[in-house]
């Protein structure tokens, strides 16, 4: 009888609970904790059924006490557990960050390896809400930019799955940024554990012309973009990275020396986000390739606004990317 | 304790219009007017109300996510507020801030918080600023149940002992943070027991009770204004309300929200106030009918106000 492959369709919520299940039968040194992850099942729902399966002993609500949430999975990760804790948003991380970038991030280096931090801070970003200045920012550079952190920024529910798979079974602390607007998100995800490979960028579109280099829910409309450049004759590569630290600078430099010309999207704002790091690479690695001036397509330098039709125009959108391409393509 | 009826009578009117200001917000959300989260204060109004009739005008708040009633019982313009819930440019922040950060300073609001637990901290500065300045401003900080769990209440409850600073806080406990039960958030049943831990006076008071808030906060507000530093108010209360509208509210029974809106604080303070012939129907109608009014016109105002330009998303990032 021959096997058939199943293919099934989950939303990026589905897929991260499917990961979270899937892992924890495996492993039980692994627990999740947070805000109202186990009864509620996640504000978001991505640990819902948790608790029925695995029980309060591994799954806990904890208070609202984020420097012990992270904290607490610091000091359970150097004696053996496998945290998973989730950061409602990502915005909260200001309530945490010693816990995260001073003991978590170093902790090992500064025992001079005798220590081992298997632990996940699950999060969420991104605007689209209307959830206004403390509850839409996109901070991943924050994360990218401290030594002993891995980032994960998944934008499909394949990804999603695959890559919380990987930031289990890795020994190192990993912050794990899933945007809330692709929650629903719909894609094909094998039912069987798969992990992704951290620091491997996927190419989500080939294309000869122009390098779009793109995060999160900006993969999406970098795809979204690339169909309508192709009408206009523009052929656009679309990579997402996936993972920012590690980063797989070969991927993107290689597609930078045969496009040559790139164009970096992010929702985080401009100024020091993710895209200047990548810029840095390309212009340290293939500069001479490059046919026109980098163009980043990111958020503009303010908080982000409450009122839709500034936040509408706040998140970059189809029409910015495309607008950027065109620009790589005359220069 | 004998307090005037233009007293008893300016705190039933307050609670009555946060009442209707937030029903109207539900409904406006439930039908796309109003976007983002919004988390409403039915069923706690007297906790806001019994605190803010001790303030003046220059007294200052520290405000929640769950901050609409302390900004009408703070004096705030209900249509300012409606606008900004609008996203208007009209509106408290200009459409930037939203429910969760409406502020108005003039008033001595200095904002509602999406950080849960942000308030504490900048209600001991507000305080710090009031003794340094060499008045008797005070300070009302509200905070939920979930909130006294964040190191920063602790810290700022700490640093207004040692510096003996103006500053009232009030924790507004309706026994859950989101879906989290007191009961398994906290050990201790009475979050005012904390006051001790930092030297200063705590009382817990029912908080469905606007005389029992007003009595609690009148002797907290007088011994910060005389300069002998903090105190912890709690007001046992309740949300009537999901936690954001459009929670699913699958951590408590219908029961358990059944039996709370039997304590229903402005029907319990009607009733007392009729009783001791302060109220009348007709004046009950009277006032229902006044607050309507003002909400109408805040929504219409709302309603008529332009929304901001492009241009506006980069004004206020610097002074
Ligand atoms: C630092 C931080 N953590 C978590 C949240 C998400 N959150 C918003 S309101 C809330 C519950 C707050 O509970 P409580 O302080 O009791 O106030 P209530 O909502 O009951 O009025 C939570 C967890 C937040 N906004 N900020
Ligand atoms: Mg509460």
């Amino acid at each position: 009888m021959a096997t058939e492959v199943q293919v099934r369709t989950l939303t990026c919520a589905q897929a991260l609970n499917e990961a979270l299940k899937q892992e924890m039968r495996r492993d039980p040194a692994i627990y999740v904790a947070g805000e109202d992850v186990a009864r509620y099942g996640g504000i978001f729902g991505v640990t819902a059924g948790l608790l029925e399966e695995f029980g309060e002993e591994r799954v806990r609500d904890t208070p609202i006490t984020e420097s012990a949430i992270i904290g607490s999975a610091v000091g359970a990760a150097a004696t053996g557990l496998r945290p998973v804790v989730e950061l409602m948003f990502v915005d909260f991380i200001g309530v945490a960050l010693d816990q995260l970038f001073n003991q978590a991030a170093k902790m090992r280096y500064m025992f001079g390896g005798k220590a081992r931090l298997p632990l996940v801070l699950r999060t969420q970003c991104g605007g689209g809400m209307s959830a206004a200045a403390q509850h839409s920012q996109c901070l991943e550079a924050w994360f990218m930019h401290v030594p002993g952190l891995k980032v994960a920024v998944p934008s499909t529910p394949y990804d999603a799955k695959g890559l919380l798979v990987t930031a289990i079974r890795d020994d190192n602390p990993v912050v794990f940024i899933e945007h809330k607007m692709l929650y629903g998100v719909e894609g094909n995800v094998p039912e069987e554990p798969y992990a992704i490979p951290f620091g491997q960028a996927d190419i989500k579109r080939e294309g000869a012309d122009v390098t779009v280099v793109a995060t999160m829910l900006m993969v999406h409309k970098a795809l979204a973009a690339a169909e309508q450049l192709s009408a206009d004759g523009i052929s656009v590569e679309v990579i997402d990275p996936r993972t920012l630290t590690p980063l797989d600078e070969d991927t993107i430099v290689e597609s930078v020396r045969k496009t040559h010309r790139l164009v970096i999207v992010h929702e985080e704002v401009k100024r020091a986000g993710s895209g200047a790091e990548i810029a840095a690479v390309v212009a340290e690695r293939a500069l001479d390739y490059l046919d026109a001036p980098v163009q980043r397509v990111a958020a503009p330098f303010t908080p982000v606004p409450f009122s839709p039709p500034l936040e509408q125009r706040f998140i970059p959108d189809v029409p910015d990317i495309v607008k950027a391409v065109k620009a790589v393509v005359a220069a | 304790m004998a307090v005037d009826r233009e007293k008893l009578l300016g705190m039933y009117t307050t609670m009555v219009t946060i009442r209707q200001f937030e029903g109207r917000v539900a409904e406006l959300f439930a039908t796309g007017k109003i976007p983002g989260f919004v988390h409403l204060y039915i069923g706690e109004e007297a906790v806001a109300t019994g605190v803010c009739a001790h303030l003046r005008r220059d007294d200052f708040i520290t405000s929640t996510h769950r901050g609409h009633g302390h900004l009408i019982a703070k004096g705030g313009d209900p249509r300012l507020m409606m606008a900004e819930l609008f996203g208007k440019r009209t509106g408290y922040c200009k459409g930037k801030g939203g429910s969760m950060h409406i502020a108005d300073v003039e008033l001595g609001i200095l904002g509602a918080n999406g950080i849960v637990g942000g308030g504490p901290p900048i209600a001991a500065g507000a305080a710090l600023s009031a003794r340094y300045r060499g008045t008797d401003q005070v300070v009302a900080c509200f905070f939920g149940d979930g909130a006294a769990n964040q190191g920063t209440f602790h810290e700022a409850a700490n640093l207004a002992a040692i510096w003996k600073l103006p500053v009232v806080f009030v924790c507004e406990n309706n026994h859950y943070g989101i879906s989290l039960h007191q009961g398994k958030h906290m050990a201790v049943a009475d979050v005012a027991d904390r006051a001790r831990a930092y030297d200063m006076p705590g009382v817990a008071v029912d908080g469905m009770d606007v005389m029992a808030v007003y009595e609690a906060a009148g002797e907290a507000v007088k011994r910060a204004r005389a300069g002998d530093g903090p105190s912890l108010i709690e007001c046992k209360t309740y949300r009537f309300r999901g936690h954001f509208e459009g929670d699913p509210e699958v951590y408590r029974s219908r029961d358990e929200v059944a039996e709370w809106q039997k304590r229903d604080p402005i029907a319990t303070f009607r009733a007392r106030l009729l009783e001791m012939q302060v109220l009348t129907e007709d004046k009950v109608r009277a006032i229902d009918e006044a607050a309507r009014a003002r909400i109408d016109e805040a929504v219409s105002f709302a309603e008529g106000s332009p929304l901001p330009e492009f241009e506006e998303l980069f004004e206020d990032v610097y002074a």
